[in-house]
């Protein structure tokens, strides 16, 4: 699972930067979105990965075999502000292009 | 596994509710005001008057009590590092009052013109300086990470505010660095997390000056890859180069409460830094790298204003001089000279803020930063077509001579000349950084700092002359009575700061005193009842 999970963060976060080094501001939504869904999967990992356990404490639950729910938390709560967040750079990308008629990150064609 | 139980506190007298007042106040009117429609400016501009202004109050009263001991907010009452903690200490007092003063005078500022120029104005602004407001406050990381969150979407909004092809341009750049800037948070965050096993600040503080803490070196990534994501944030060399043009496209109002945003992420390294890294296992870590980066950055601003060829972009320099100033002094790990250069933010911060003020003043109608139509047609009004935009203030005569006097103001602050902040902080590094024995980082700093005070004088006194004493075919600048008030305010607390800088630099040299002693912040924090 481990290595699942690793390979799972690298391949998303190298197409993640990749994409946001290219010129075009979709791309860069894209690749933006990519890396929050690795940076996500990289929290999540920093709490040790458990199978079956749960992260809440009752009454029985073995207290040394229970998952760490403080990242759960921390996973749930950037995931919301990372969409929230992309949906309001994707508004100024149609805005950009819009004003500037070019999806170039820089508003104009690059000379060719 | 037995939780720990809180020692039964005495019931909290109402002023120990005064911590959570700078985040939940303007939260509430933020969230009244998306509910109230444009047309009621009035009651918007006296309702956010009124926060401001309350905010303001509550500053100055935590300034007066964490001088005695800091105050702490245990949220629910759960114990330390297991709740959520607001901390009040000498320094978020500090800061508390620049943002509620900074925000204050921009809200007047805006209150001429600018405030029309777009739809939810002041409920963004609001939001803004609850962000802001509750990253000073917040005793964990991941609050923190929150509170920076809330902060940059509403800036994201004033960023646009105006609206127009330059602002849309500069807003798309500086959302998708910020953007980059969190993921980076994100990642020291969960690295911090998954070494120490906790976010709260002075339990992090404890565990490193404990022996065994393990994972040290990853620890130090995670710590390193955050202090990255705040660098950004306050726009050191080479991660800074998106503030000038953003804060030069960004509306008056919007770049000078902006003037802060930046001096959050100084507040936090400064902080991070002397609590964590001031003594234990990794004492020192990121220092040099801090120095460096603050030298960098102070001879990138001075070039950067050297070749202004507007009194916007000069001002966006000039913040990213003073970021760089305290980062460099920080990181020459000299607590007297720090005492300085905190004195030194509070004035180069509010000379910012009033020179991106008289900057829009003074360009005004040769500018492209003047408000366009906004995108979404549906919430148009025309701000300067307004029926009622003569009886926002009458024309103050002799305008131009009081901002004559106001960017002379300004610049003698930015530049650090005498009798102003500028220099009584400047000489206040000196003097701590030759006390003992000096380094040659030392020598290198004073070096430095002497060289861009030139710099700044030199491009701000062509500046001045080219926008007041030049003959041109415009008409003369108009200034309005808001924004005569808001400009006065901000200069009148700067030539407050000089007048009364027996004080103002006591004080600073008790904070700083307080923040290189982090034991007290610890022991307050994961100790004390409430207080």
């Amino acid at each position: 699972m481990e290595l699942v999970l690793s390979l799972g963060i690298g391949v998303l976060a190298a197409a993640g930067v990749w994409l946001m080094l290219r010129p075009r501001s979709f791309q860069v939504a894209l690749g933006l979105s990519l890396l929050s869904y690795a940076v996500n999967l990289f929290i999540f990992a920093m709490g040790r990965l458990t199978v079956g356990a749960p992260p809440v404490l009752g009454a029985g639950t073995d207290s040394v075999f229970v998952d760490d729910p403080v990242t759960q938390a921390l996973v749930l709560t950037a995931l919301v502000i990372s969409f929230a967040l992309t949906a309001l750079f994707l508004v100024v990308l149609l805005a950009a292009r819009g004003v500037t008629g070019s999806d170039h990150v820089d508003g104009r064609e690059p000379h060719p | 596994m037995t939780l720990p139980v809180l020692p039964p506190t005495a019931t909290l007298a109402w002023s120990d509710h005064l911590v959570v007042l700078p985040v939940v106040l303007p939260m509430a009117v933020a969230g009244a005001m998306f509910l109230l429609d444009e047309r009621r400016r009035r009651l918007k501009e006296g309702l956010s008057l009124a926060t401001m202004l309350a905010l303001l109050g509550i500053a100055l009263v935590l300034v007066g009590r964490t001088t005695v001991a800091p105050d702490i907010y245990r949220v629910g009452n759960w114990p330390a590092p297991y709740g959520i903690v607001l901390v009040a200490d000498r320094l978020s007092a500090m800061m508390l009052a620049l943002a509620a003063l900074l925000g204050l005078c921009a809200l007047v500022f805006s209150f001429a013109r600018w405030g029309r120029a777009g739809p939810r104005f002041h409920g963004l602004f609001l939001l803004l300086l609850m962000g802001v407001d509750g990253a000073f406050l917040t005793g964990d990381l991941f609050n923190l990470f929150v509170f920076f969150e809330v902060m940059l979407a509403a800036s994201y909004g004033l960023v646009l505010h105006g609206s127009g092809e330059t602002r849309i341009r500069a807003g798309l750049g500086y959302i998708v660095v910020n953007l980059v800037a969190s993921l980076f948070f994100l990642i020291g965050v969960s690295l911090i997390y998954g070494t120490m096993g906790t976010l709260n600040l002075a339990d992090l503080a404890r565990r490193l000056a404990a022996p065994e803490a393990g994972e040290l070196a990853l620890f130090e990534v995670g710590c390193a890859v955050l202090g990255i994501a705040f660098l950004i944030k306050c726009s050191a060399w080479p991660l800074g180069f998106w503030l000038p043009t953003t804060y030069a496209a960004a509306s008056a109002p919007a770049a000078a409460i902006l003037a802060i945003l930046s001096k959050v992420g100084v507040y936090v390294v400064v902080r991070l830094s002397l609590l964590l890294f001031g003594a234990g296992l990794s004492a020192g870590f990121g220092q040099g790298a801090i120095l460096a980066a603050g030298l960098a950055t102070i001879a990138f601003g001075t070039v950067g204003i050297l070749a202004s060829r507007d009194l916007t972009r000069a001002a966006g320099y000039a913040v990213m001089i003073s970021s760089g100033t305290v980062l460099a002094v920080l990181g020459t790990g000299s607590a007297a000279a720090l005492a300085g250069a905190l004195y030194y933010l509070v004035g180069s911060t509010l000379a910012a803020g009033a020179l991106f003020l008289l900057a829009e003043i003074l360009q005004r109608g040769r500018d492209p930063v003047e408000a366009a139509q906004p995108v979404f047609a549906d919430e148009y009004r025309d701000p300067f077509d307004d029926a009622d935009a003569t009886e926002i203030g009458r024309a103050i005569p002799a305008g131009v001579a009081i901002l004559g006097i106001g960017l002379l103001l300004c610049t003698l602050v930015l530049a650090g000349v005498p009798p102003l902040p500028g220099f009584v902080g400047k000489l206040a590094i000196f003097i701590g950084l030759t006390a003992g024995t000096i380094t040659a980082a030392g020598w290198g700093l004073i070096a430095v700092l002497t060289l861009s005070s030139l710099g700044t004088l030199m491009p701000m006194v062509r500046l001045g002359i080219l926008n007041l004493w030049v003959p041109h075919d415009d008409p003369p600048p108009v200034l309005r009575l808001s924004e005569l008030t808001a400009l006065a305010g901000l200069l009148a607390a700067c030539l407050g700061l000089a007048l009364w800088g027996g004080p103002a630099l006591a004080y600073a040299d008790a904070t700083a005193q307080w923040l290189t002693a982090p034991q007290a912040y610890v022991a307050a924090v994961l100790d004390g009842g409430a207080r």
